[in-house]
């Protein structure tokens, strides 16, 4: 669903900036840049409210804790209101950190792990093998990627791991499609021709040297990858199919959708957590893009 | 007449050839999610009358054609494709295709509405991102781009509504048009248009984001190529260079990306028909998966499919026109 653009890189032509390594450059032009700062920050804070949501909110947020439809301040004991079932909506936005992140890494990891197995086979072989993995993917980019989720949610039950793999299975083309590129292009490269002269097989040459070189953009469209899955969890739970022993940004939303009129805030409250968390990976996203893309460094320097 | 249309066939042909087996691989796994379903239709509809024998459900399994080996089951499901026969749908004892059908008209408005108002938008805000680019203006407006693309839509929609329905009570927020009242006239297409602009206004949020980052970074890369020096040192204006040479070829990526977004729209829209109400597919996929009407569901994820792959082989066509050049690729 995201579209970035990586203009083709090549790094063996850039001659090294004063003997450091790539990654090494990389990371210190991302410590230089606020917005991958800022975004570094929101996921950090994010981070540890979801693996200290226990602690700072202990008990289940699912609960009733107070009077229903509080408004935020009107009650010390509930800093941010309560909703209409009185369940504490700080304590909901502390405990749905937990889905957000975890849906959004486990569901990235998954597309990546597919998208890269298929990407790189038909990458590096070619021939037949490529031809079959790029209709699969043709396939499943045709297919409209949120009523796939929406369908395998509903034939199996709505449990958080099904929800994390559904996102995951239908979101690897683009992944499939950026390694098979890459692939295609390193596959032919000195470094390769040299390491096949010198008996290595497939495995060694995939994982060993090619792969290494075609991360940077990978790791870019991961943490956009990951983005994207927290929104498609989001608009899941706002449908009602989230896991109901889990508190969702997403659901709390969609719960509590009816009383926009009266108390907006159970609707604006959520939806800022989800639009700052996403923003953060995308914030990060770009700042990457630019700080492992040598060719945009030189023009803006 | 006849030249420029015989430019358009070998491709027509080559494109239409290069669908084929992504229609069968949407029927394949159409068939695979069907056979995953837990129990079948015979078991919905026993459900329904309240009890059957097993003698009389195995009977209407050899009715329906779901017993025998997987491989007949697969062959009697595509004869029944072929006729368009989708299946009943046991929730509301309809067939498939006619409950498709009468929703398909809706989602399209809004899909159509959507994808155009995010095209137009989110160009002009590429374009001018481009024209500044790198200062201040641009920096802002990158800002607020990655905001919206980074917002769900969903919430965004509830939001407008908020301001434009409950507090300005400017813009209707439920369905597609006023219930009860008998318009004709400019008063219905006023009335209709007046509950779809929050819609598409919703829909279109985060796709504008799309295009736009999409047509910057197109227009940054081909004003360094060198026709466009070329038309600079013939002397042309700069809106003539930005609007005639530039931006004509930033919009071929641009839509290379709506053609495969019509897919991602699909699924926008059952969010933001849930939202408003709207009376489209996307209403009608959430009705299937609360009523556990698999046949209904599957068949509303087949249909969906396979307009995206008529899109894309019109998305083809279209860059056909806008590129000549392709033709020899």
């Amino acid at each position: 669903m995201d579209i970035t653009v990586h203009p083709p890189r090549h790094a063996a032509a850039s001659p090294p900036a004063r003997g450091r390594s790539p990654g090494a450059r990389a990371l210190a032009s991302l410590l230089r840049d606020p917005l991958a700062l800022a975004g570094i920050a929101i996921l950090a804070a994010a981070v540890a409210v979801a693996a200290l949501a226990g602690l700072i909110f202990p008990g289940d947020p699912l609960d009733m804790a107070g009077i229903p439809l509080q408004w935020p301040g009107e009650d010390p004991a509930h800093p941010l209101g309560t909703d209409s079932l009185g369940r504490d909506v700080l304590g909901g936005l502390v405990h749905g950190a937990r889905a957000s992140l975890a849906v959004g890494l486990v569901a990235a990891s998954i597309s990546l792990a597919i998208g890269l197995v298929i990407g790189a086979l038909g990458g590096y072989f070619g021939g037949v093998v490529d031809d079959l993995l790029m209709r699969l993917t043709e396939l499943f980019q045709t297919i409209p990627t949120f009523l796939l989720i929406v369908v395998l949610v509903a034939i199996n039950t709505p449990t958080l791991g099904m929800i994390q793999l559904a996102i995951g299975l239908a979101s690897w083309p683009e992944i499939a499609r950026l390694v098979r590129a890459e692939f295609r292009v390193l596959r032919d490269s000195e470094f390769v021709l040299a390491a096949r002269a010198a008996g290595f097989g497939p495995a060694h040459i995939i994982l060993r040297e090619v792969l290494p070189n075609a991360l940077p953009p990978l790791v870019v469209t991961t943490s956009i990858l990951i983005a994207s899955a927290i929104l498609t969890e989001s608009g899941l739970a706002f449908l009602g199919m989230s896991d109901p022993n889990v508190v969702s940004w997403g659901g709390m939303i969609g719960a509590n959708r009816e009383h926009i009129g009266s108390a907006w805030f159970l609707t604006a409250l959520p939806g800022c957590a989800i639009a700052i968390v996403v923003l953060a990976f995308n914030l990060l996203g770009d700042s990457l893009n630019d700080a492992l893309n040598p060719r945009l460094q030189r023009r803006s320097a | 007449m006849d030249a420029a249309t015989s430019r358009f066939r070998p491709p027509l042909r080559r494109t239409l050839l290069q669908a084929l087996p992504t229609i069968v691989g949407i029927l394949v796994l159409n068939f695979v999610l069907l056979q995953a379903v837990p129990g079948d239709a015979v078991d919905v509809i026993a459900g329904e009358s309240g009890g059957a024998t097993l003698e009389s459900m195995a009977a209407m399994r050899d009715q329906l054609g779901l017993s025998g080996s997987l491989p007949q089951r697969l062959f009697t499901h595509l004869g029944d494709l072929s006729r368009f026969d989708l299946g009943m749908s046991p929730r509301f004892g309809v067939p498939v295709s006619e409950l498709i059908l009468g929703r398909l008209p809706a989602t399209l408005f809004l899909v159509t509405s959507g994808l155009l108002l995010a095209i137009a938008t989110g160009v002009l805000l590429g374009t001018a991102m481009a024209a500044w680019a790198g200062r201040l203006p641009d920096r802002l407006l990158s800002l607020v781009n990655l905001l919206l693309y980074s917002t769900p839509g969903f919430w965004i929609g509830l939001m407008l509504i908020l301001v434009f329905s409950v507090r300005l009570d400017w813009l209707p927020a439920n369905g597609n048009a006023t219930i009860g009242v008998d318009l004709s006239g400019l008063a219905w297409l006023g009335d209709r248009l007046r509950h779809a602009v929050l819609p598409i206004v919703t829909l279109a949020t985060f796709f504008v984001a799309v295009y736009a980052r999409l047509t910057r970074a197109a227009m940054l890369e081909i004003v360094q190529q060198d026709f466009v020096r070329t038309a600079r040192a013939k002397g042309l204006s700069q809106g003539r260079i930005v609007f005639r040479h530039v931006l004509r070829n930033a919009l071929m990526p641009v839509t290379t990306v709506a053609g495969l977004h019509f897919a991602a729209l699909f699924g926008g829209a059952a969010v933001t028909e849930t939202v408003f109400g709207w009376p489209g597919l996307g209403r009608l996929t959430l009705e299937a998966v609360m009523g556990r009407d698999f046949t209904l569901l599957l068949g509303i994820l087949l249909l969906s499919s396979l307009l995206v792959v008529l899109v894309n082989v019109l998305v083809d066509l279209l860059q056909l026109y806008l590129d000549p050049r392709i033709q020899t690729r």
